[in-house]
């Protein structure tokens, strides 16, 4: 178990540190933070005191070993635009992210899996042609295309929410539904897949044959089996609670995460940026390792070492 | 004879309008032991699981399967779930993918217990245990907490005899429990099987392709061909005297163990298609005595003495002829 948890932390950091890598990389190479943040027609001494003031006239490794050396010591730099700490600029939007994220996954998953579930045990039924029909609707429609669709309709035409912004609980419902259908529709996919793999397997069989009531089969016998793989579709869900809502966010103006992200990366605030990245890749790393150790919890075979019965029959 | 335990009349089964089973009538008493057997697909399996309910829902089901009398077919599902494992109970042929891979193995016996005995807590576990023991699985109170990954074929077929021994079935239908597993094992589960009829009292249908298996293990065989059973009769009778030309195929593809050696002869040409099915019989066209009269309708079952009967118009022919020999 400790060794387990040890690879796994150890690759957890290993993707992190590439995925700061990666930031801190692909940000300097597409564009000149002090020409943007100072405007096209700043003097030239300006920008240059302002490379000088942040750092940047200094070759890219040493930058790089700098920054790097910051963040161990938790330092996650100060935004160049208002000159706050990076962490703290962030940490004001994360309520506001996730007052969207969570409600739209307690949608996903309270609709998609009893969806899927229901798809799978009317096989080929209206019910699970319908379930389909949507979810496919629900997954191949861009969620900024069914955003503005819920705008026109429930904002503009019937006049019954809010179209954008974050003045009330009200502003939230049509971000919320927006991010909680596209999911849904994904988990309800996943989870009939899932769930017809598992109702075709000899040990269903076995349950029927010796007298276990279908429902139960359906509870006892075949979910916890269809729940390992669907668990990883819901590990990258919960894993996206604070950077999923990109789009979203900026459709419905909701001064979350995801538009920080948009104004930062367009405004070339490395350190916000870069500040954000880390947080995406923690969260969706940290997710990811509750998914491997969920794993092993509900499925025996892939706990570690099993201690084969010595012997044949 | 006594009154049969039960009795499927003109069991017909159809996958997707093409019928897999044509027509089956066969009795089992109680406590008595029939083969059957066949090449795959011949519907072997599909005629238990039709009488269990158990074929998934585009099988389309007719004809009549009795359970002490009571109509077994489209029975009510409560109906259905007190005879599956408390009166009838089924083991398959892979054992490793018919356990639970996420239950524990006594979980999965105990349950079989509280279904149909009404057990729980200690009580069940005890029972569970002795089960185990009862199916020659060592250390068996340890074994209770095994997964079934954990465990070798054989025993996890042991395991499929125990949990199906829970709920004191008066019939075990084993389809085909010996095939994925090794040779030295396959005899040991077939003489398990044997001795648990014997402890218990219990019939036991044994569905096999492997004569061998089923000459040694049953009092009575039905041999099946496309659907339908074609020949049945006592296991030494069938052996000593088949009356079906398929049967006669059968028993000649067996290698001899006394004798000289001699050539297997197989059966040339394969299994009609269900699409295809000649009118008549359906082994006609592979048949080395075929006369134009068998492609007229499909024979009846003829009566050859001592509970022989055989599917085949030119049977009391062979039989004769056999006797002759003999003679």
């Amino acid at each position: 178990m400790i060794r387990f948890l040890g690879s796994r932390l150890l690759r957890a950091a290993i993707t992190i540190i590439m995925v700061v890598t990666f930031a801190f990389i692909v940000l300097r190479l597409s564009g000149d933070p002090a020409q943007i943040i100072m405007g096209a027609d700043a003097p030239p001494e300006a920008v240059d005191a302002f490379r000088t003031a942040w750092g940047l006239d200094q070759p890219l490794l040493l930058q790089y070993f700098h920054y790097f050396g910051a963040i161990l010591q938790g330092d996650l730099g100060r935004s160049m635009r208002d000159g706050r700490d990076a962490i703290v600029l962030v940490a004001e939007r994360i309520p506001a992210t996730l007052a969207l994220t969570i409600p739209a996954l307690v949608i996903k998953l309270g609709l998609g899996i009893p969806a899927g579930i229901t798809a799978a045990l009317y096989r080929n039924s209206f019910i699970d042609r319908a379930v389909m029909l949507l979810a496919v609707a629900g997954f191949t429609v861009p969620s900024f295309v069914l955003g503005l669709l819920l705008v026109l309709v429930f904002a503009v035409q019937l006049g019954w929410l809010p179209s954008g912004g974050q003045e009330s609980w009200r502003h939230a419902i049509l971000p919320i539904i927006t991010m909680g259908v596209g999911g849904a529709a994904v988990l309800a996919r996943f989870t009939r897949s899932a769930m017809l793999e598992v109702l075709g397997q000899p040990y269903i069989r076995t349950a029927s044959a010796k007298g276990v009531p279908w429902r139960r089969v359906v509870w006892g016998h075949a979910l916890p089996n269809a729940a390992i793989p669907t668990v990883t579709i819901i590990g990258f869900m919960v894993g996206s609670l604070i950077a999923g809502a990109v789009v979203v966010e900026s459709v419905f103006s909701w001064p979350g995460v995801g538009r920080l992200l948009v104004v930062a990366v367009a405004n070339r605030d490395l350190a916000v940026v870069q500040c954000i990245l880390l947080l995406v890749a923690a969260t969706m790393v940290t997710a990811n390792l509750v998914v491997d150790l969920l794993y092993g919890l509900l499925d025996p075979r892939l706990r570690n070492q099993p201690k084969r019965a010595a012997g044949v029959a | 004879m006594t009154a049969p335990l039960v009795s499927l009349k003109g069991l017909r089964v159809a996958f997707d309008e093409q019928l897999a089973l044509r027509g089956i009538d066969l009795d089992v008493a109680p406590g008595e032991s029939v083969g059957l057997v066949g090449e795959s697909g011949c519907g072997k399996s599909v005629t238990w699981l039709a009488a269990l309910g158990l074929l998934p829902g585009r099988a389309t089901v007719s004809g009549s399967v009795k359970l002490d009398g009571q109509e077994l077919l489209h029975a009510r599902p409560n109906v259905l779930d007190r005879v599956r494992g408390g009166r009838i109970a089924m083991i398959f042929q892979d054992p490793a993918s018919s356990l639970n891979p996420v239950h524990r193995i006594g979980k999965q016996i105990i349950e079989a217990l509280r279904l149909h005995r009404g057990m729980d807590g200690p009580q069940a576990r005890a029972e569970a245990k002795r089960l185990l023991d009862q199916v020659g699985i060592p250390d068996a109170a340890r074994r209770l907490d095994a997964w079934p990954h954990e465990l070798s074929g054989g025993q996890n077929q042991r395991v499929m005899i125990a949990i199906a021994l829970a709920g004191r079935p008066e019939l075990l239908v084993a389809d085909e429990p010996t095939t994925a597993l090794d040779v030295t094992i396959q005899a040991q589960i077939l003489t398990l099987l044997q001795e648990l009829r014997k402890d218990t009292g219990m019939a036991l249908v044994l569905i096999s392709h492997d004569l061998g298996v089923v000459a040694d293990s049953c009092e009575r065989v039905c041999v099946m061909y496309a659907g339908r059973i074609v020949e049945q009769a006592p296991s030494a009778r069938l052996f000593e005297a088949p009356a079906h030309p398929y049967t006669r195929g059968l028993l000649g593809a067996l290698p001899p163990l006394h004798g000289p050696r001699r050539k297997l002869s197989a059966i040339p040409g394969g299994v009609p298609e269900p699409w295809a099915m000649p009118p008549g019989c359906a082994f006609a066209p592979r048949c080395s005595m075929h006369v134009s009269a068998c492609d007229a309708a499909v024979p009846e079952q003829v009566g050859l003495g001592r509970g022989h009967r055989a599917s085949c118009i030119r049977a009391t022919l062979t039989v004769t002829q056999d006797q002759a020999a003999y003679a």
